[in-house]
């Protein structure tokens, strides 16, 4: 018999501290998986957030850094403009990189950083308790908007794939979800696009995730993969915005 | 020959293997709790798996291990 599914190697052993149902480690996986499958691994490092995914370094097999909230993008530039020939991903949430850290996500954008940054929205904060983020739907009840967001009053929820797909310097940009297995493919193959964009030297690369936070939505893991189908799709389109 | 391993200590029961086995060949177990205090996993109809890996492509603890 043949495995024919496996835990990569590119993963360490440590259990992940998620919630259940999360989709911080499926997300984990695959970025795994795709650097082993493109052979970097020898060269390649990351930039964990702040957020949920802070601990990111305890889970992946490569050389990390941990930056300060929203900082990684500025973080990675340094690392890769040091190192060209390594290959550099940050891993942000929606409060890290839509929040704090735009204006860093954007202007690595705009120098066309020869970076990769995998980008999980769950439209909520999740690490502090469940708060209302740039990328909360209109209606959608947090701590903080206990009533559902007002769009009068909070604006309506951010796209930053498609505002990045707007740069010059961004080379690949798209945007997936975790809710079905086709989605989960297709979310694989974008993440190994962006990263040979990078090999390429083509410029910035990010895949945007839409992805659940069954804790913060007050749903079960099922529930909340419908829920992200049902409310967050038809907000956040999926697709390849940009591809050079 | 197909044949579906959990390790069920990494295993939190949120069931989104379950929820993507088109087979059922995956529950969760009603009686059984892990080290983690959660009931896992388990392979209830292992003939009946056509080795697609969905469970294992969802399972966001890489639970899931799959021989054929």
């Amino acid at each position: 018999m043949a495995t024919i599914f496996k835990r990569t190697s590119v993963l360490t052993n440590a259990p992940f501290h998620y919630c259940p149902g999360c989709g911080h480690g499926i997300v984990h996986r695959m970025v795994a998986e795709v650097i082993e499958e493109l052979g970097i691994r020898e060269k390649t490092a990351g930039v964990a957030p702040v957020g949920c995914a802070v601990f990111a370094y305890n889970y992946f097999d490569v050389d990390m850094y941990e930056a300060a909230h929203g900082r990684a993008p500025a973080v990675a530039t340094g690392y890769k403009r040091v190192h060209p020939e390594n290959v550099c991903f940050t891993y942000q949430g929606d409060g890290d990189l839509a929040s704090i850290g735009t204006a860093e996500i954007v202007h690595a954008a705009h120098r066309g950083e020869k970076i990769t940054t995998i980008f999980i929205n769950n439209a909520i904060y999740g690490m502090t308790g469940g708060q209302m983020a740039p990328t909360t739907l209109v209606g959608q009840k947090t701590t903080t908007s206990p009533l559902g967001r007002d769009k009068d009053h909070c604006g309506e929820p951010i796209r930053m794939a498609e505002m990045l797909a707007t740069i010059n310097g961004s080379a690949f940009i798209a945007r997936t979800a975790l809710n079905n297995t086709a989605n989960l493919v297709k979310t694989k193959a974008a993440i190994k696009k962006a990263f040979q964009a990078q090999l390429d030297g083509k410029g910035f690369s990010m895949v945007e995730i839409l992805s659940p936070c069954p804790t913060n939505w007050g749903k079960s893991p099922a529930e909340a993969m419908d829920w992200l189908a049902e409310n967050m799709i038809p907000y956040y389109p999926l697709g390849i915005m940009k591809e050079v | 020959m197909i044949k579906v391993t959990i390790y069920e200590d990494q295993c939190k029961g949120c069931g989104l293997c379950v929820r993507a086995c088109p087979k059922a060949v995956l529950a969760i177990s009603k009686t059984h709790l892990n080290t983690k205090g959660y009931y896992p996993v388990e392979v209830v109809d292992q003939d009946a798996c056509i080795a697609c890996t969905s469970c294992a492509r969802t399972c966001p603890d890489v639970a899931i291990e799959i021989e054929k």
